[in-house]
């Protein structure tokens, strides 16, 4: 049943994602691409790629995305309500017990020891992210675009949203 | 975000005391999945019950997911123009140096708290798991959390870190 994949696609990731924010991208991309295969490594590019340009919460713009393109408007209902009502139902319902255990040494320890599979599973994703561009838009035109980014968004720290836009022109005008 | 959600619940509309405020961001970050729904949907259900959670998320996460449906609908409607898909193919290296630099980011706090023998260890044993045996990360990553929580207290060693 196409509803509860979706649901579990996405309540998997946000309820195992931690060590900061950006940790569920590459769970995501495990259950999207690796597991139900709903969309293709290509795909996903771009959806990150639009979703790091926009403002709010890549797991809900992902969601809401994943799930419309799966099953319609009931598919992004679900997959943004797996994504969003777990946590936020712990925390309601779990607030006094969380409140003493906010500093607790096990809880930074759950995401210390979760941050290397995670970082394991994003240079995974980099890598097939490379293969991808190499296939798609060529050697040359992946090494000056990722040469270009990288000094844009790691030396003058551009916003995203910029550097894609950049990217979308270059690739409008040489890409073809 | 947070400093301008903080601005607006605390200094504008004052919902919540700055120390309350601190408090349930401590709280949100015990737990997993992203910080910027379950603040607003937990001040959201603080001022006005049910209601007021729904209303507090969607505000957030509504406007941009539209957004996102609208903008790739139009992009894959229009993909077999060549220039169109040159566009998608120019995103695929950016999006590769931003994975890039949250691999480095990941890594390297891992690397502050465990070290880089524990980090390198359990990443590379995480690759046999999760890419040579095929286990579904979900289980790596679900066990290492149990583990974490459910082992005592921390070595010293590790604590003095």
């Amino acid at each position: 049943m196409i509803y509860w994949e979706l649901f579990l696609a996405f309540f998997i990731p946000n309820i195992i994602g931690y060590g900061g924010g950006p940790a569920i991208i590459p769970l995501i991309e495990a259950e999207v691409v690796g597991h139900y295969g709903w969309m293709s490594a290509h795909q996903f590019a771009e959806t990150l790629a639009l979703g790091n340009a926009l403002p709010s919460p890549i797991a809900t713009k992902m969601a809401g995305h994943v799930g419309y393109d799966v099953a319609g408007a009931g598919g992004a209902a679900v997959a943004v309500l797996a994504t969003v009502a777990p946590s936020l139902l712990l925390m309601l319902g779990a607030l006094g017990l969380l409140y003493r255990h906010r500093h607790s040494p096990r809880v930074q320890r759950m995401s210390q020891w979760v941050r290397p599979v995670i970082a394991l599973m994003m240079a995974a994703l980099a890598l097939g992210f490379l293969l991808e561009g190499v296939r798609g838009a060529g050697a040359f035109h992946t090494g000056l675009i990722a040469a270009f980014s990288a000094i844009a968004l790691l030396r003058f720290k551009t916003h995203p949203a910029f550097v894609i836009m950049a990217a979308l022109i270059y690739g409008g005008l040489f890409i073809t | 975000m947070i400093p301008l959600v903080r601005q607006e619940v605390v200094e504008r509309y004052r919902w919540l005391s700055d120390d309350d405020f601190a408090d349930v961001l401590a709280i949100g970050n015990t737990l997993p999945g992203p910080i910027a729904t379950k603040m607003p949907g937990y001040i959201g259900y603080r001022v006005a019950g049910v209601r007021g959670c729904v209303v507090a998320v969607a505000a957030v996460i509504l406007p941009m997911i539209l957004a996102m449906i609208l903008l790739l609908g139009l992009f894959s409607r229009y993909r077999h123009i060549s220039w169109i898909q040159g566009m998608g193919q120019a995103v695929v290296p950016v999006v590769m140096v931003m994975m890039a630099q949250l691999t480095w980011d990941f890594f390297n706090k891992s690397r502050l708290a465990l070290g880089w023998g524990v980090s390198l260890a359990m990443s590379a044993a995480a690759a046999v798991l999760i890419y040579a045996v095929g286990l579904h990360p979900g289980w790596v990553i679900g066990s290492l959390l149990a583990a974490a929580l459910l082992r005592p207290a921390a070595s010293p060693s590790r604590a003095a870190q």
